[in-house]
């Protein structure tokens, strides 16, 4: 046959060839079909490790309770005992490298979470200790009166809340 | 008779053709169809979430946040928590504003374009709060629509993405069932929830599970026998979202109400 026919052929050849060397070049080692099998585990290997490496913000209480013991003590105590650090003084990170110093969250806002009261009686909502926002002290944080460490509950033996100076 | 012309566009067409079956040998791979049927992890992170407890504090979308670098003010979230409403002429109200971010603190229910509808205590049937995340399917129908292989399921269960292999098509958000996937506005591919995966592959639990005061929510291994998740998944009376999408969900649920979507 003459060339003007496999010319053409050639350069068929040449496409398939780029595709397949684009192709080893630009997709990585790992890609390809793991654990899960093709419909669900195809993917770049690589990319499970990058997940993990993720740093970790949240340290939960127990990271504080070596150096705040007293403060760890105070909260186990009461009726907040539930409630970690880190929801009112916000993630540890790398404390005390980074940052030195943890903010103390003390808004309304924070306390009405749980202590705006809503009558969700299939919820636990419903037997927490509430108040209405729009009507109870407007003007005045919650801490100004309340401790949030170690709160006293209304109608126990010392119904007057802790007073804090 | 073939001209010059028609036979080099066929021959083009015949090229990408070629290159394309060369690809799909890896369809048939034996080894991947035997993967798929014999699980050797002796892992498979299980979520469990009791709504009788939750309170719609929201302390779990601010940790979550926080900890997985969502952009806080943006008003997206991988978790979120939902109030159900239930008044006595029959009609729900369902909202979550912000995600619930900042949790419940009015009676107020968002109503959207509708505007705010307070509802009166004496009219409420039953009201709760439902905390939600990705459902970590065993069928995921977002990893099978992903057209690069960019999401995919781990051995132990979780489904990742890849956000240097998402092209950020958004196919993945449009076919959960749940609405666990959004896009994220800082790296422009979809996210969602993975169970903290940097936290519970260090033995750690996820930042939600740490936040919550109440333990409404519970994260488990469902191989274990003795872990107390998976007790109460083999013994209670669980539940799971929108079972009918057959997406097999391993977020099981205690105090479901059939109102919840």
């Amino acid at each position: 046959m003459k060339n003007h026919v496999w010319r053409p052929l050639y350069v068929a050849i040449c496409i398939v060839g780029i595709v397949l060397i684009a192709r080893a070049i630009l997709v990585p080692k790992d890609y390809g079909t793991h654990e899960q099998g093709y419909m669900y585990g195809t993917h770049r290997q690589g990319n499970v490790e990058e997940w993990k490496a993720v740093t970790v913000k949240y340290k939960t209480s127990e990271a504080c309770k070596d150096c705040h013991g007293d403060k760890y003590a105070d909260i186990k105590g009461g009726a907040h005992a539930v409630i970690g650090c880190e929801n009112c003084h916000g993630a540890l990170m790398e404390h005390p490298e980074n940052p030195p110093k943890l903010s103390i969250d003390r808004s309304r806002s924070l306390c009405l979470r749980c202590h705006s009261k809503l009558p969700y009686s299939a919820s636990g909502r419903g037997s927490i200790p509430g108040i209405d926002p729009e009507k109870h002290n407007t003007d005045s944080e919650c801490v100004m009166c309340h401790s949030p460490h170690k709160p006293v509950i209304p109608g126990s033996e010392n119904p007057k809340p802790e007073v804090k100076k | 008779m073939m001209n010059r012309r028609e036979f080099c566009k066929k021959a083009m067409v015949m090229a990408g053709g070629l290159a394309l079956p060369l690809s799909a040998f890896e369809l048939f791979d034996p080894k991947s169809l035997h993967a798929e049927k014999n699980d050797k992890s002796n892992t498979r992170w299980v979520f469990l979430v009791d709504t009788h407890k939750c309170v719609g504090c929201g302390f779990c979308v601010k940790s979550c946040k926080t900890e997985n670098e969502v952009p806080y003010d943006a008003n997206v979230t991988r978790t979120w928590v939902e109030r159900y409403v239930i008044t006595k002429d029959g009609n729900t109200y369902i909202d979550s504003p912000k995600g619930a971010r900042d949790g419940f603190t009015t009676t107020k229910i968002d109503q959207q374009h509708e505007g705010m509808k307070d509802i009166n205590n004496e009219d409420i049937t039953k009201a709760f709060f439902v905390p939600k995340l990705c459902n970590q399917c065993d069928k995921p129908s977002c990893v099978q629509v992903c057209p690069v292989g960019a999401t995919y399921r781990t051995a132990d269960g979780v489904v990742l993405i890849d956000r240097k292999w998402c092209i950020g098509c958004g196919y993945c958000v449009q076919n959960c069932p749940y609405g666990a996937r959004f896009f994220h506005p800082v790296y422009h591919v979809t996210d969602k929830c993975n169970f903290c995966y940097h936290r519970i592959t260090k033995g750690m639990k996820t930042a939600c599970v740490d936040a919550c005061p109440f333990g409404a929510r519970q994260i488990g291994n469902l191989k274990d026998q003795n872990d107390p998740v998976t007790k109460i998944i083999m013994t209670d009376r669980v539940n799971v979202l929108k079972e009918e999408y057959g997406n097999k969900p391993q977020a099981f649920y205690l105090g479901l109400s059939k109102e919840v979507k």
